[in-house]
């Protein structure tokens, strides 16, 4: 007598690189973290005008910083 | 060998191929060379060109061309070496910054000059080069001024900080100044002109294809995609100017850091 054999089929499926969504979540750190950081630095110079320039500089130094683990995000992606 | 673009039900989107293109002599040696060293080569003989014929006869007083190379060179100088080292310490690294600002400029604008539409710092071997160049220099520099084992002394353990915490402190700063900042120094530029590259290529390939192949309504989308296709572009300049000034600008930090006792 043949039994009914449930094979295990998938359901669902999601398809494609999970680099992508890897990437989305490494970009919402970033995100904020530069939202701050220009945010900040805007609401500094509003204050003091006269040391705009410095501040300009500590901003694109940290900028640097902090876009930087995004873009690992994206290239951690394309080498594993 | 990859290829540039993978139609997908018709729709060309570009790979990863892009930067690896077919070689076009010496294949084998390590002097293989394709497009995208040709166009760095031939940015690197522009930027020699025009700085050679604006300071070919110098005068005390400029003329409109050695103005506008003066101009270039002490943007380097004045807001980037004096303004983090300071006069007098900035002097032995202004040609270096200079040559490394100058140099990211003008392989980063490839990207959007439409003959070349590459951007040569978008694979790792200059980002890499350059990288490793602010490495030896910052590292140097902190061996030349503490010695050794002091410059090694006063980067992983920063003063005033109880000694307890110097057990997992040091480790964390061997491994961010000595490994980390290089690292992110290429990825860093690497990665921006690579996701510009991927962009402007998506948006041009995509103002092509609907032009050309959509039908109707579609080929309303071409003139989006167009549009932002010019958005684009002039973002990407912007950010090649960006990517210049910042390496250059986190180098000279690297090395002003290096100087002070941390």
């Amino acid at each position: 007598m043949e039994g009914n054999r449930v094979d295990t089929t998938t359901l669902a499926e999601v398809t494609g690189n999970i680099a992508t969504v890897g990437y989305g979540l490494a970009a919402v750190g970033p995100g904020i973290g530069i939202g701050i950081l220009v945010g900040k630095t805007q609401e500094s110079v509003a204050r003091q005008p006269e040391v705009a320039g410095q501040l300009r500089v500590n901003m694109f130094i940290g900028m640097a910083l902090v876009e930087a683990l995004g873009l690992i995000g994206l290239v951690a992606g394309l080498i594993f | 060998m990859l290829a540039a673009t993978s139609e997908e039900g018709g729709l060309p989107v570009p790979t990863m191929g892009e930067f690896f293109p077919p070689a076009l002599g010496l294949d084998g040696t390590i002097f293989e060379f394709n497009r995208i060293t040709l166009v760095r080569l031939l940015a690197a003989v522009v930027l020699c060109l025009l700085f050679w014929l604006a300071a070919r006869r110098a005068t005390l007083v400029p003329g409109r061309a050695q103005s506008i190379a003066e101009i270039g060179l002490d943007f380097v100088r004045v807001n980037i070496a004096e303004e983090v080292l300071g006069k007098h310490h900035a002097r032995p690294y202004v040609p270096l910054l200079t040559v490394m600002f100058w140099a990211i400029l003008a392989m980063n604008i490839t990207g959007v000059v439409p003959g070349l539409n590459i951007a040569s710092t978008s694979v790792v071997a200059v980002p890499l080069i350059l990288a490793v160049v602010a490495w030896l220099v910052f590292v140097g520099t902190g061996i030349k001024q503490h010695g050794v084992l002091g410059y090694l002394g006063a980067s992983l353990f920063p003063k005033g900080v109880p000694w307890p915490l110097y057990i997992i402190l040091a480790p964390i700063e061997l491994i961010s100044t000595f490994i980390l900042r290089p690292v992110t120094l290429t990825v860093r530029l690497m990665a921006n002109m690579l996701a510009g590259h991927m962009l402007l290529v998506t948006f041009f390939l995509m103002t092509s294809y609907l032009f050309v192949e959509a039908s109707g309504a579609l080929k309303a989308m071409g003139l989006v995609t167009f549009g932002a296709a010019f958005a684009f572009t002039i973002f990407e300049i912007f950010i090649a100017a960006l990517q210049a000034y910042i390496f250059t600008l986190l180098t000279a930090v690297y090395i002003n850091l290096s100087q002070e006792a941390h």
